[in-house]
């Protein structure tokens, strides 16, 4: 294959700059345009839930000095950034000494683990669906079945969550309510930690799985239909080749290029639906994190868990971005 | 056929015959002819619909005030189950109660037009946005459409409920508008980027070259030759778009981050976490509104299906 | 001199053997207000080695008719009845495994799209070879290699575009690969669908020439479709005229071009000034009837200078007014001896 174009990969690269950016500016800029300072919004809203906080006033300055508040906007922000740079979040305020970084650390894997687990079967079943259901050749039975079962599609992944969580963990316990492994387990590379976190993890994925392959059916079918009508498959009919063969590599090869760019698009969508689904199944990632820190008010985690999961999507499509001209000629072949 | 020499009897065993065949063919053209008469937009539409007149008509006939704290007796199942304290469901509470005393029916009554009005507000204002930068960006070309472009794929690429669980958590008390906003700041990519590439191969296209040669005004040329061919595009795209919003309300709403003041179904499910009512088996707390959230989406995936076999009539095909 | 083409045509065909068979082929389109009779009954034999034309304005049904014959007819459209006999066997009562195997191993195809006809995806050997290892068995590289590169060398392509995609080449290329692609299983026909019209001139002609050489080269038949008389003068054996669905007459290039046969063609030749010179055809108005409610009778009633009452009640049936020169047409009628009178004669001269 070709190499990269210099053009595309410039402007892929600056947008995978300019979104970190501008998450970061409106990350910072947001508990700057609300009323007050953040630490005196904080301690106000600790002082309405809690009743009364002690010395709020002399803990207020502490935190202003300890996180510069006192220092003109140009500079914290400058040094905001620098901080960013370094994955310096500062610490929780619920957990404290605990820094956010060092909760991110913990939470990543796990949201990770499943997303791209779950993320995976997901595009592979959608589109293995999607291109079954435009195939003239697959029976009639399948290709009515098929839209019944896209009627999860419509359906948000938390509410699909709750309804899993009820039926297969509540009634019929047949997997475990909470949590990403059993409790007594010690992690690491042993069978009974495997398991349990493959048990923990079922349910989650599924919620995931099962709201969204609907979607890559869809788009896969339509895609599909739209190749149909091109002049290749006439010709490529008409060649005698052999209708598996034509479907494969003439037309799911075609009709995949358009799903990885619509993946692309929607990861963030994505990221948002499974960090809901953490947070019904208390499942230990950045999800049940964030819900903590809202809960805890703790606003440097949510600021830090914000930061994190943007980054972590925008990188996820700079690399297919980057992947997208290995599969598609037309970019890394620039020709005339 | 002359008359003059047919019997009564063949007339009237032919007659009938002719008219189921003309029935038939008036019944294909009627369907093919008004492709607006998809059934999975019909059905879709009444899905929304009967959720929405619930929403007026429960007003009339429900007492509403039942959705505030302590009006009812607490955690009652709906008539003919028994809850887990050995309580009996009661007709004055067909949909039960939760575990502040709040009726569900009346919850729901106002909650479920909250949940559906954000969306659409929301997605009325991001399509609004991505009307004009996507007629710009097509329009204008160049310079501008690179930049709505970065902008737009920027804004695409970014989880949006993360920036507003930041902003809500900040904000905390919420009213309805105020999130519609907020949420609309997200929903105009993909709107500006479908009426973008819509605009863009219009413009190539026959009839607005043939209008721009006879001098009709760049404005004409959008409004008069465009926007016709544009609207089931539009429909289905602000379907989208409401689905999405509104998935994102309820997002923030069963995290908490919702409006505090007027009950919504996400709100509702939110309560319902936590007040660990799965654990006690309370399922109508969380089920009911789960459920209703769920048909309204379903309704709104038909209205969009439909809407996409309209604007794309190759769809159509092995659709049913 | 119309004796002495009359007898050149006559010797051609003799002895030549039939290679293709088209017997009431029948396409329709389904559409909201009834069918439209894309198709609406021809016949016509392929003799061995020929190159017949079939001509006729945009619209008359000449691509659905070449789609008929290579059973790429796909929805709303259907064929209704017919008959393709191709090397013995009827090509429209196949099973469809019959029917791929006998695909481009005996009729082949260069498409009217050559731009985009290639699959974009694909590097443009891999197509030929695709279409050479799935009638073939499995090849070895080295071999397929050097199979592909001749084909290459017969239409004249650089071996460089072997490891190329398609949207790498010219459109003239494009086209070149789709000849050698139609000639890699060295079929018994091949259908060329208006294969040079979206190309520009210069191109156009060469490309032609190319065509002409390779089936040349391998004595293979070929059906051209295309509307541009001119061309068509200089590169087919004999042509068939379609209008609405129906051919109207068929004849040799010189006795089409010389002494037109049916109104219709009369009007097509008038149109070409000069057999040497290309131009295209001028058409002087579209098909004016409406396609899904045809008028009974003679279709080009409602266009022709001639019409007669009995056009507008009665299908004209097929009449060899020369040897190898058929005319649906009421002007020609066939006597009780066998001779045939053009109308217009008795009525000027009684």
């Amino acid at each position: 294959m070709g190499p990269i174009p210099r053009n595309y990969l410039m402007r892929r690269l600056g947008i995978f700059f300019l979104t970190i950016f501008l998450a970061a500016t409106i990350i910072w800029l947001i508990p700057r345009l609300a009323p007050g300072d953040p630490i005196t919004a904080m301690i106000d809203r600790m002082t309405r839930t809690a009743g009364y906080v002690e010395n709020s006033d002399v803990i207020i300055e502490g935190w202003k000095e300890r996180f510069g508040l006192n220092d003109p906007l140009p500079v914290q922000y400058v040094r905001y950034l620098g901080n960013l740079v370094t994955l310096d979040f500062g610490y929780s305020l619920a957990y404290f000494p605990t820094t956010v970084s060092q909760l991110i650390a913990q939470a990543l894997p796990w949201t990770l683990g499943l997303l791209l687990i779950a993320v995976t079967i997901t595009f592979l079943i959608g589109n293995f669906l999607g291109a079954i259901l435009a195939w003239t050749r697959t029976p009639r039975l399948v290709r009515y079945l098929i839209p019944l079962a896209m009627i999860f599609t419509s359906i948000p992944s938390i509410l699909a969550a709750l309804f899993l969580l009820y039926i297969f963990a509540f009634l019929l316990n047949w997997f475990p309510m909470l949590g990403s492994y059993e409790l007594g387990v010690t992690p690491g590379l042993n069978l009974e930690f495997i398991s349990s976190v493959i048990k923990h993890g079922t349910l989650p994925a599924l919620s995931i799985i099962l709201v969204s392959f609907g979607y890559w059916a869809l788009g896969m079918r339509g895609m599909m239909i739209t190749i149909e009508g091109e002049d290749y498959m006439h010709l490529a009919r008409a060649k005698g080749l052999k209708s598996f063969y034509i479907l494969y590599r003439y037309m799911v090869r075609n009709a995949i290029l358009p799903q990885i760019t619509a993946f692309a698009i929607t990861l963030g969508t994505l990221v948002s639906g499974q960090i809901l689904v953490e947070y019904i199944f208390a499942y230990k990632g950045m999800g049940t994190l964030i819900y903590d820190a809202i809960v805890n008010q703790d606003f440097a985690v949510i600021q830090g868990t914000s930061f994190i999961l943007i980054v972590m999507t925008a990188l996820a499509v700079l690399i297919i971005d980057l992947a997208y001209p290995l599969i598609d000629p037309r970019i890394s072949h620039g020709g005339k | 056929m002359s008359t003059a020499d047919t019997t009564p009897e063949t007339v009237a065993a032919e007659a009938p015959a002719e008219r189921g065949e003309l029935k038939r063919t008036m019944g294909r053209f009627n369907q093919w002819d008004t492709p607006w008469l998809n059934p999975k937009l019909i059905a879709g539409a009444i899905i929304i619909g009967i959720i929405l007149l619930g929403g007026i008509v429960g007003r009339f006939v429900w007492n509403t005030d039942l959705a505030y704290t302590a009006s009812s007796p607490l955690n009652l199942p709906p008539p003919g189950f028994v809850n887990t304290r050995g309580q009996e469901g009661t007709w004055d509470h067909p949909l039960g109660t939760e575990n502040s005393g709040r009726d569900m029916l009346a919850v729901i009554i106002l909650g479920a037009p909250n949940s559906f009005l954000i969306g659409v507000v929301a997605a009325t204002v991001g399509m609004g946005i991505g009307i004009i930068l996507g007629f710009t960006a097509g329009f204008l070309g160049g310079r501008v459409d690179e930049f709505i472009r970065l902008i737009s794929d920027v804004t695409i690429t970014i989880p949006s409920l993360m920036v507003l669980i930041v902003i809500q958590t900040l904000i905390r008390q919420v009213e309805i508008p105020t999130m519609a906003i907020m949420i609309a700041a997200f929903a105009w990519p993909s709107p500006t980027r479908l009426i973008r590439a819509q605009v863009l191969s219009m413009r190539e296209s026959g009839y607005v070259q043939m209008a721009k040669l006879s001098g009709a005004s760049t404005f004409d040329i959008m409004f008069r030759e465009m926007m016709p061919n544009l609207i089931p595009y539009l429909f289905a795209s602000f379907i989208g778009n409401a689905t999405g919003a509104i998935l994102a309300a309820v997002g923030l709403e069963t995290l908490g981050l919702g409006p505090q003041r007027i009950p919504t179904l996400g709100g509702t499910i939110y309560d319902a976490i936590q007040a660990a009512a799965l654990l006690r088996n309370m399922w109508w707390w969380w089920g009911i509104p789960t459920i209703l959230l769920a048909t309204m989406f379903i309704g709104l995936l038909l209205i969009n299906l439909g809407f996409d076999e309209i604007a794309n009539p190759r769809l159509r095909r092995s659709s049913q | 001199m119309s004796e002495a083409i009359r007898k050149s045509t006559a010797e051609t065909y003799e002895n030549k053997e039939v290679v293709l068979d088209v017997k009431d082929l029948r396409v329709y389109y389904e559409t909201p207000k009834g069918d439209v009779l894309a198709v609406d009954g021809i016949h016509f034999k392929l003799y061995e080695g020929e190159t017949l034309g079939l001509v006729g304005e945009s619209g008359c049904g000449k691509s659905t008719a070449a789609m008929g014959i290579l059973q790429l007819i796909t929805p709303p459209g259907r064929i209704v009845t017919g008959e393709v006999w191709l090397d013995g066997s009827n090509l429209l009562a196949m099973s469809e495994e019959e029917l791929r195997q006998r695909r481009w191993t005996k009729l082949a195809l260069i498409p009217q799209g050559a731009m985009n006809s290639l699959n974009p995806t694909m590097r443009i050997s891999q197509q030929i070879r695709d279409v050479i290892e799935t009638h073939e068995g499995k090849k070895r590289g080295d071999d397929i290699k050097q199979r592909i590169l001749e084909l290459f060398k017969m239409v004249g392509l650089p071996g460089r575009i072997y490891d190329m995609y398609p949207h790498e080449l010219s459109g003239g290329m494009k086209q070149r690969v789709c000849i050698a692609m139609a000639i890699a299983l060295d079929p018994m026909v091949i259908i060329a669908d208006e294969s040079t019209s979206a190309l520009d001139v210069v191109v156009q002609r060469v490309v032609a020439q190319t065509m002409l050489r390779v089936k040349e080269a391998l004595g293979v038949s070929m059906i051209m479709i295309g509307h541009d008389m001119g061309l068509m003068a200089q590169m087919v054996d004999r042509i068939a005229v379609m209008y609405a669905g129906h051919i109207v007459e068929i004849a040799g290039v010189e006795e089409l071009f010389y002494k037109p046969g049916h109104p219709y063609s009369q009007l097509l030749i008038e149109s070409v000034p000069s057999l040497t010179e290309r131009k295209p055809l001028k058409i002087t108005e579209g098909i004016t009837h409406d396609p899904r409610n045809p008028p009974p009778g003679c279709i080009f009633q409602l266009r022709c200078p001639f019409v007669m009452d009995e056009c507008r009640r009665v299908k004209p049936p097929i009449v060899e007014i020369r040897p190898h020169q058929q005319v649906a047409c009421h002007l020609f009628k066939q006597q009780e001896d066998g001779s045939i009178i053009d109308v217009r004669d008795i009525a000027t001269n009684p």
